[in-house]
């Protein structure tokens, strides 16, 4: 029994990977044929309308434009799967450098943002679920349905004027790094965590109401009530465990909401982070910044959802079977 | 339930009002300047206030309603003519390699969050409005080929469809004839899902400035001019923020009730 659980187990992980291993193949040959078709060339953006012919062809071939697209492409690919990611165009960096340090504030951002909305979602969805159209599960769920409707950018502004200006409990803006201790960097990131997080919050609490409900109506709960227990502990033992498995895809779903809400929340705080990088490399042309922070968040995006999918596996063995 | 749907349809329908209205009438010319009257809260003169330029806000946030509604109703457009079609050819096709190949589609769009599109989008052509469009559109595809089939599959095993099987109509014909009509309830309210969802991320886009440039007017940016002004002039940050909330408020409260309404069991299982 266990060796067939671990086999069929095996055999998903498997298929699963061959097909994560497609999506990224493809995703990348869809994001590089659309940087390539972008107008203008980066080398003549960078020395200007006045360039010498020689200068610009020096340069082409020093950032390594003068190659066939398919050979870059590879050469983009091979450097992507060793890390290197190439050099800025703009500030003759690595960019794997300029993605490390930006992701050292993204990263974290999400994952905060994504504990405080697990932490806040449970409880508010599980306490309207067990007060089914009772003052409680009404009260929690119009302050989701509000909570669902808040643009989260907007929220930060909000935020901000309240808890940075008026009360001046965190700054309003910037990011003074992990250098500092691991507090004060969380602390500097508390403000746009709970603006990312409050909306995807009151997503999630529906979810996890909805679901447990699904949940409260199935037999096994009446046979389990039958055999003695209370409903609250039918609920805790039986209940929440198969009432997880939705949630748990939405938690994933949202991971890389977060990050890419992480783009526009940075903006309210001028955080340091992707966000920014990838709009200052907009605009500086620097297209091999943009081309790889876009893969890598496809990639996050790409990871977190096969993760969930094991995941789900791992808790519900009909999944397994079923493919 | 109903009470809900009511505040649904009444809010939707203020905005869509204001948008209408405003291609008529406005207080005032949205983008008319007037520098000695900036930054005033709300007042008899000007019910919502004005900005930093002077220009009056509830003038602009009639406008750009018709920025954020445009945008979030050709992205739903585009989602549906497209998304719809593969569902119900992937349905039709269950289990055969071309149901595999679309379903596998939809998951790597999926993997481009909308602003990521928007992103890749701007980067090539620049920043505009469609871009907004194309990429909220884009991302929708995935969500209502995925609703579609998950629909159509079901429908495919009833006795209904048997019958026109066996009197010879082709998968084609009854997608379009048996199955399309009976997934249309869910569509709809899909489409109230993603119209709210299109207006918030609209918003977004345009605040980073990946959507709509000046001088067409739009919430999102609206909000980003607000936000260096916003310890001075809160109300600049309020009116459009609240614009948004209660349209997409407004659009929630109509979908939910709609599918309360349109699916009976639903009713029941809910109370």
């Amino acid at each position: 029994m266990l060796r067939h659980t671990f086999t069929s187990m095996l055999r998903y992980t498997f298929k699963r990977l061959l097909s994560l291993m497609i999506s990224l193949a493809v995703a990348s040959i869809v994001i590089f044929m659309v940087i390539e078709v972008a107008p203008g060339d980066p080398a003549s953006f960078m020395l200007g309308m006045n360039a010498q012919p020689e200068t610009l062809a020096a340069l082409r071939s020093e950032l390594g434009l003068d190659v066939p697209k398919i050979e870059r492409y590879f050469t983009w690919v091979a450097g992507l799967l060793t890390g290197d990611f190439g050099t800025s165009y703009t500030y003759r960096t690595p960019v794997s450098q300029m993605i490390g340090d930006r992701l050292w504030v993204s990263l974290p951002l999400a994952l905060y943002a994504l504990t405080l909305s697990t932490l806040l979602a449970f409880p508010a969805g599980i306490y309207a679920a067990s007060r089914r159209g009772q003052a409680g599960d009404i009260g929690v769920m119009g302050a989701t349905q509000l909570g669902v409707a808040v643009p989260n950018f907007w929220f930060a502004m909000i935020l901000v004027l309240i808890f940075s200006i008026n009360l001046r409990w965190f700054s309003a803006g910037g990011f003074v790094g992990w250098d500092k201790g691991f507090f004060s960097g969380l602390h500097g990131l508390t403000l746009p965590a709970i603006a990312l997080a409050l909306p995807q919050a009151a997503i999630l609490a529906r979810v996890m109401r909805s679901s447990l409900l699904d949940v409260l109506s199935e037999d096994f709960m009446r046979t389990a009530r039958a055999k003695g227990l209370t409903q609250r502990q039918a609920l805790w033992r039986h209940g929440l465990r198969n009432a997880l498995i939705p949630v748990l895809t939405i938690i994933g779903l949202q991971f890389s909401f977060l990050l890419a809400g992480s783009i526009i929340i940075e903006q309210v705080f001028y955080l340091p982070g992707l966000g920014r990088l990838v709009f200052q490399s907009i605009s500086a042309r620097d297209l091999i910044v943009v081309e790889s922070v876009v893969m890598l968040l496809v990639f996050s995006v790409i990871l977190v959802n096969f993760l969930v999918d094991l995941a789900y596996a791992a808790v519900d063995p009909r999944l397994r079977a079923r493919s | 339930m109903k009470r809900n749907l009511l505040f649904g349809v009444l809010l939707s329908a203020v905005f869509l009002f204001a948008a209408i209205i405003s291609f008529v009438w406005t207080p005032y010319d949205h983008a008319a300047l007037d520098i000695p009257n900036k930054l005033k809260s709300p007042y008899a003169a000007h019910l919502l206030g004005t900005d930093h330029f002077g220009r009056d806000l509830l003038s602009m946030v009639m406008v750009g309603a018709r920025t954020s509604i445009a945008v979030a109703l050709v992205a739903v457009g585009i989602g549906m003519g497209l998304g719809v079609p593969l569902g119900l050819w992937a349905a039709a096709r269950q289990g055969t390699f071309l149901d595999e190949l679309i379903m596998r589609g939809n998951d790597l769009v999926f993997a481009f969050p909308s602003i990521v599109i928007a992103i890749l989008i701007t980067a090539v052509f620049g920043a505009g409005a469609v871009n907004a469009i194309i990429a909220i559109g884009i991302f929708n595809i995935p969500v209502f080929a995925r609703i579609t089939r998950g629909a159509a599959l079901s429908l495919w095993q009833r006795e209904f469809i048997m019958a026109a099987r066996v009197a010879g109509k082709n998968a084609a014909r009854i997608s379009v004839e048996h199955i399309l009509p009976n997934v249309t309830n869910l569509l709809i309210v899909q489409g109230t899902i993603q119209f709210s969802l299109g207006i918030l991320a609209e918003a977004g886009l345009s605040y980073v400035g990946l959507g709509a440039q000046p001088p067409t007017p739009s919430w999102g940016r609206m909000l980003a001019d607000a936000q260096t002004l916003v310890s001075i002039a809160p109300h600049m940050a309020l009116v459009p923020g609240f614009a948004i909330i209660l349209t997409v408020l407004g659009l929630n409260l109509l979908g939910d009730g709609l599918r309360d309404h349109l699916d009976p069991r639903l009713r029941v299982a809910r109370t």
